[in-house]
């Protein structure tokens, strides 16, 4: 029992219940951080080697200054399609993450946690092994690799129709282990050319971007997004146990399926195209939970709003940090994520409790 | 018709063993039943059979003349309503948030409760004295405040018939009594129909309108508490010595356990 050894704690509770979850809370919030996101994606698309500042792209933008081709050519063939593509990954990781979060009662859990990631790296690291193109090639085989590994750990972890929790955990655990150990096979015996690719795609990488790869991404994530947030409801009371879910009335077995499943192939997408980013999926939604409470009719959306915004701002560092050179954007994300979860783990609590 | 919950010769089993093994039962509109046994008798089993949580391998079970597995979820649920033992929130959500997920089965594909929703999750934190409550984190209440809460969502529910699984089991006597009274209030002036677990055999005499006694996975008795609390019956099923009298106030059995030592307690010097 927490007690009363934390009058702030009960403070903000109170603050919460006068402004109890409704849609125009939502929309509000919703709004706030699309407005947040648009503001960084705008300066991340003037933030680059080639200086082309803020005010000439907002004056473009009104109309009222026109820009060369040169800079045209930067802005919409590099750094827009890229721009894009960060947001895309990180709307659907720290979806991922929630919703796992929930179905599993799990803090640990991410969307890579069943494995996903590891199946989809296995199929990257043989694309790049055997020197296929990055547009399509390596993200066809990095797919087909993510699929393979979500019916291999949903079969093994199906009983009677249904999936227990554990052990589809656990399964995900040793599936992940696995493939690991493919992973160094390919990487210790590739030459040293492509061995750069495989760990910058290993540590994601999202340099590659193209527009057709983009509108493959949106609308699959479009779908299960909207899929999910109908069952936002659903989650809540999951989070309760899932006995007492079924009991107030919720089709428990099929809203696993169909979370499970949804999130796992829309993680698959992305991670074919963006390499594996972690961190987004585990501590967004984390933080968000901290900020919003564990509601997620609004958990849901701020989540993938704020995981767009993270791992835009995350990129456009690990693109700018060292430039010209780039680091891998999975480095920034848990450098400058970890000390600033940690921080506010420290100040909020994590909103968990065991037992 | 009269009877709202019909168990016609249900089994079930979990692997090779039957749990519980051709239960007749019928549970009629307004009534509360207590439910009694040794642990491992199957009491818990029964229950969420009952509410169709666990599928049965043999016999039927009629929900107002339905078979139950013919039920969509949220059908069942807004008719029977759960209390469990114990639950755990992993997340520190509000009371009132909590009261107001039983209004789940009610509400479309729109994930938002409205008005009338909150007007009876108030309802039912009146009814439950969790009103003052509400506001508070689900997870700074004592064992009997967390217990009121989860009947005020069972309330939200709006269902009826109501199935609590030992309500009282960790609670002291004046928050055990209060959970009764507020049962056959709710019984009396709702007309609900209630099934408890309880370890108080007097106590729920006290309450309920008939007793069940479950021994090894069947039914031993069934009847009016004067009836089926006897000494004989509750000595047999619980395999411990007992003395069944009459409780002067309300009429109803009283059990006294005893000892099976002559002086229980050695007078200290």
């Amino acid at each position: 029992m927490k007690g009363n050894e934390e009058p702030t704690r009960t403070t903000r509770m109170r603050e919460r219940y006068k402004q109890r979850i409704t849609p125009l809370k939502v929309l509000y919030i919703g709004l706030l951080l699309t407005g947040i996101l648009v503001i960084v994606a705008l300066v991340s698309l003037s933030v680059g080697p080639a200086k082309i500042s803020l005010k000439d792209i907002l004056a473009w933008l009104i109309g009222y200054k026109t820009i060369d081709q040169t800079a045209w050519m930067i802005l919409f063939k590099i750094r827009l399609p890229r721009i894009l593509l960060a947001g895309l990954v990180g709307f659907t990781l720290s979806l991922g993450g929630v919703v796992f979060q929930a179905l599993l009662r799990n803090p640990l859990a991410e969307p890579f946690i069943l494995g996903v990631s590891s199946g989809a790296a296995v199929g990257a690291i043989i694309g790049i092994f055997f020197g296929c193109g990055f547009t399509f090639g390596v993200p066809l085989l990095s797919f087909v690799g993510a699929l393979f590994t979500i019916l291999l750990v949903m079969g093994i972890s199906s009983r009677h129709g249904g999936l227990e929790s554990s052990t589809l955990l656990l399964t995900g655990v040793i599936i992940n282990a696995f493939f690991t150990a493919v992973i160094m096979f390919f990487i210790t015996t590739a030459s040293d050319s492509r061995l750069h690719s495989m760990l910058f795609w290993l540590y994601g990488d999202l340099s590659q971007s193209k527009y057709v790869q983009l509108s493959i991404c949106l609308p699959c994530i479009l779908i299960v997004s909207c899929i999910i947030y109908i069952f936002s409801r659903h989650l809540n009371l999951i989070v309760g146990g899932e006995e007492s879910a079924l009991q107030m009335g919720v089709e428990v077995e099929l809203l696993k399926w169909i979370a499970f499943l949804g999130i796992s192939l829309i993680t698959g997408i992305v991670v074919a195209f963006s390499g594996i980013i972690g961190f987004v999926g585990l501590i967004v939604p984390h933080l968000m939970r901290m900020i919003l409470g564990p509601d997620h009719r609004l958990l849901i959306p701020a989540s993938s709003l704020g995981g767009a915004v993270f791992l835009i701002a995350a990129d456009t560092l690990a693109r700018t940090i060292i430039s010209p050179s780039e680091l891998p954007v999975g480095v920034i994300t848990a450098f400058l994520g970890a000390p600033f979860f940690i921080y506010l783990l420290k100040s909020r609590g994590s909103q968990w409790t065991q037992s | 018709m009269d009877s709202e919950l019909i168990l016609r010769d249900v089994s079930f089993r979990y692997d090779s063993q039957w749990c519980l093994e051709g239960i007749d039962f019928e549970l009629k509109k307004g009534e509360i039943v207590g439910m009694i046994g040794p642990n491992g008798s199957g009491k818990s089993t029964l229950l969420k059979i009952m509410d169709g949580l666990l599928k049965i391998q043999k016999g039927e079970i009629l929900l107002f003349n339905k078979p139950i597995s013919r039920y969509r979820r949220g059908d069942i649920a807004r008719h029977i309503a759960m209390v469990p033992q114990e639950e755990t929130f992993r997340f520190s959500f509000l009371v009132s948030e909590v009261v107001l997920m039983g209004r789940f089965s009610h509400l479309g594909l729109f994930p938002f409760e409205g008005k009338e929703d909150l007007e009876i999750a108030n309802q039912s934190m009146r009814l439950t004295g969790t009103l003052n409550l509400a506001t508070r984190s689900i997870h700074e209440l004592s064992g009997g405040e967390k217990q009121r809460v989860l009947i005020a969502r069972a309330l939200t529910q709006r269902a009826q018939i109501i199935l609590l699984d030992e309500p009282t089991s960790f609670l002291d006597i004046r928050h055990k009594v209060e959970i009764f009274e507020l049962i056959s209030y709710l019984t009396l002036t709702q007309g609900l129909s209630v099934i408890i677990i309880s370890h108080d055999i007097s106590l729920a005499a006290q309450y309920c309108h008939r007793m069940l006694i479950l021994n090894k996975g069947g039914v031993y008795k069934i009847g009016e508490p004067a009836e089926v609390i006897t000494a004989d019956n509750i000595s047999m099923v619980y395999q411990c010595p007992v003395l069944v009298d009459e409780n002067p106030i309300s009429k109803t059995p009283r059990i006294t356990i005893l000892s099976k030592r002559k002086e229980s307690k050695k007078e200290i010097a």
